[in-house]
């Protein structure tokens, strides 16, 4: 068996919360062994995360340099070309950085890539059968993997459940001397922070949520209606941002805000995992979609096959009428 | 400039209710409604937007079949200079690298210096435009949200967590995946389709390009597709199957006891 690795980013020396799912997607690779941890940075905040993952690891292999202090992909796609022995197994958690990343970093090490990996059920000598998905969620599909010359395979974040492991005293191992000199033809200025818009969706026990199926911007009114009826906000999906209905500020997801409310009404919402990634705290969650196909429905906790142009304004009418005789 | 986009047509997921055909092989195509990938769509707008602030040319290129001409067609409509088809037999069952290798041909019979793909089509991959950029040893950089020209170089921004932004300076030539919301993409009637309907589009294939066949295909690909499956049914959503009216009567009691009104 190829010896597994698995990626770790860390942030002001704190370990990634993926870490233990990389940790238990590598188990589903090779039981007996234990991955070993790759992170790349510098200084003493490379140190810190390094020796916290020791006591869950039992290799860590530090990388240091000067310039990987701020991961851009492209120096750390040159510095894992170095420190990785030939066919290697590479897991990378399945977000920006790893989009960023692991491609290329396949073609250099002549390896195999698959993307977006949702469950590994099982290995065949040299060959994976993995889960992916395919159609926004609508499909799920199994693919075979050849690992004979290494593979680097980027997994979903939230797919694989951590599991409860003793602590241990595993070794930090210092590999930095096997990188050269580092130089990009790509380089990292600064980060912009994202703008705080007119109303903070994080703060609100009830969101309206809206997504595609709101069809049109004058269609937001409608959800505007109903979150005002009900003392709620207005929070949206990706698509609702792209065609410029909404602010960035309202958008719920891993590229968005990430939001704890006690219910969540997703209306016209297909549910990608990109978007449910911002949702925390297990709300009780409320889909309603024309596709019954939607993969919302699959984590919602109630749902409804409709038009959300016609329930939004039904939905208002009963909360309107509740607060009539409520007022009498 | 001279701009490059890879542009694919896919089936419509916000139009279609994807189904599984009975070999589960494949999805039922049948009736079903195909568009350009939608971050493809934005990475045609954002090269025509680049194109006509410095001067140059617009390609648009394909990989498929005869089927795939009608999204060329759309994107010369939308202003695209020229489009060409990569077109044959000896690619079905390619992988991701096996698309990045026939593209690298494409790529290497032109001079382009800047390649533009969308961050990721129906399969989910976001893979090939890395792999590209890899293969030709240009920069690469993804989710690209927002493009700055300055001479030689770019500045972009890319699309990280929580809405923050990432800004990075790039060397020409380079590869850049498109992330949506990087601009409005112009509407195309079927009166600006009609104009370009007699474009030539060149149909190119492994001997036009200079391809070795066992780079590509089915037997070159180390990641195969088994089969499309239907997951085991999760715990999933309570259905209500009621009237409009008694539906939304429940979820504003749901709506109530969970969360409460204000």
């Amino acid at each position: 068996m190829a010896r597994t690795f698995i990626y770790i980013v860390h942030r002001s020396g704190v370990v990634d919360d993926s870490a233990a799912e990389l940790r238990a997607a590598a188990k589903k690779i090779d039981a007996a062994a234990s991955p070993t941890a790759i992170l790349t940075g510098s200084g003493p905040d490379l140190d810190a995360a390094c020796n916290s993952l020791s006591s869950s690891c039992a290799e860590v292999w530090k990388v240091a340099n000067a310039a990987l202090a701020y991961p851009n992909a492209e120096l750390v796609r040159q510095a894992l070309v170095s420190v990785l022995p030939q066919n290697s197994i590479l897991l990378v958690q399945h977000d920006h950085f790893g989009i960023d990343l692991s491609p290329g970093l396949s073609i250099k090490l002549n390896s195999a890539f698959v993307s977006d990996v949702l469950a590994i059920e099982s290995v065949d000598g040299t060959s994976l059968k993995l889960v992916r998905q395919e159609f926004g969620g609508q499909a799920s599909t199994h693919v075979r993997c050849d690992i004979s010359a290494g593979a680097v395979i980027n997994i979903r974040p939230g797919a694989f459940k951590p599991e409860q492991n003793a602590s241990i005293s595993g070794a930090v191992i210092d590999k930095s001397s096997a990188v050269g000199a580092l130089s990009a033809r790509r380089r990292y200025l600064e980060t912009i922070a994202a703008e705080s818009g007119d109303v903070d969706i994080t703060k609100h026990s009830v969101l309206v949520s809206i997504g595609r199926g709101i069809q049109e911007k004058d269609n937001v009114a409608l959800a505007e209606e109903l979150a005002e009826a009900l003392g709620a906000a207005v929070s949206c999906s990706r698509p609702v941002v792209d065609a410029k209905w909404m602010e960035k500020s309202r958008q719920v997801g891993s590229s968005g805000k990430t939001v704890k409310p006690k219910v969540y009404l997703a209306c016209g919402i297909s549910g990608a995992f990109q978007h449910l990634a911002g949702l925390k705290g297990n709300p009780f969650l409320i889909a309603i979609n024309k596709n019954p196909k939607a993969p919302i429905f699959q984590v919602a906790d109630v749902g409804i096959v409709d038009d959300v142009l016609e329930f939004l304004p039904e939905m208002t009418n009963k909360v309107r009428e509740l607060r009539g005789v409520a007022a009498k | 400039m001279e701009i490059l986009v890879c542009a694919r047509r896919v089936p419509d997921t916000s139009e279609n209710e994807i189904e599984l055909n009975t070999a589960a092989n494949d999805i039922e195509r049948d009736d079903l409604v195909y568009s350009v990938n939608e971050p493809d769509n934005y990475a045609v707008e954002e090269a025509l937007q680049i194109r006509d602030r410095v001067g140059g040319n617009v390609t648009v290129v394909t990989i498929g079949s005869d089927d795939d001409e009608e999204i060329l067609r759309r994107e010369l409509a939308m202003g695209a200079n020229q489009a060409a088809l990569i077109s044959d037999d000896a690619f079905a069952g390619s992988d991701g690298k096996g698309i990045a290798t026939i593209l690298k041909s494409f790529v290497q019979k032109g001079h382009y210096d800047l390649i533009l793909t969308g961050v990721q089509a129906d399969d989910g991959a976001a893979q090939v435009g890395g792999m590209l950029a890899a293969m030709l040893d240009y920069p690469f950089a993804s989710l690209v949200n927002s493009i700055t020209v300055d001479g030689a170089k770019l500045k972009v921004s890319r699309e990280i967590e929580g809405g923050n932004r990432e800004i990075n300076e790039i060397d020409l030539p380079c590869v850049l995946s498109i992330q949506t919301g990087i601009n409005e993409p112009r509407y195309v009637g079927m009166r600006g389709i009609r104009q370009v309907a007699s474009t030539p589009i060149p149909t190119l294939g492994v001997s036009d390009l200079g391809i070795d066949h066992a780079a590509v295909g089915q037997a070159a690909a180390k990641v195969k597709r088994i089969d499309y499956f239907v997951p085991a049914a999760s715990k999933g959503a309570e259905m209500l199957h009621g009237s409009r009216e008694a539906n939304a009567d429940r979820v504003l009691e749901l709506v109530a006891a969970k969360g409460g009104l204000k």
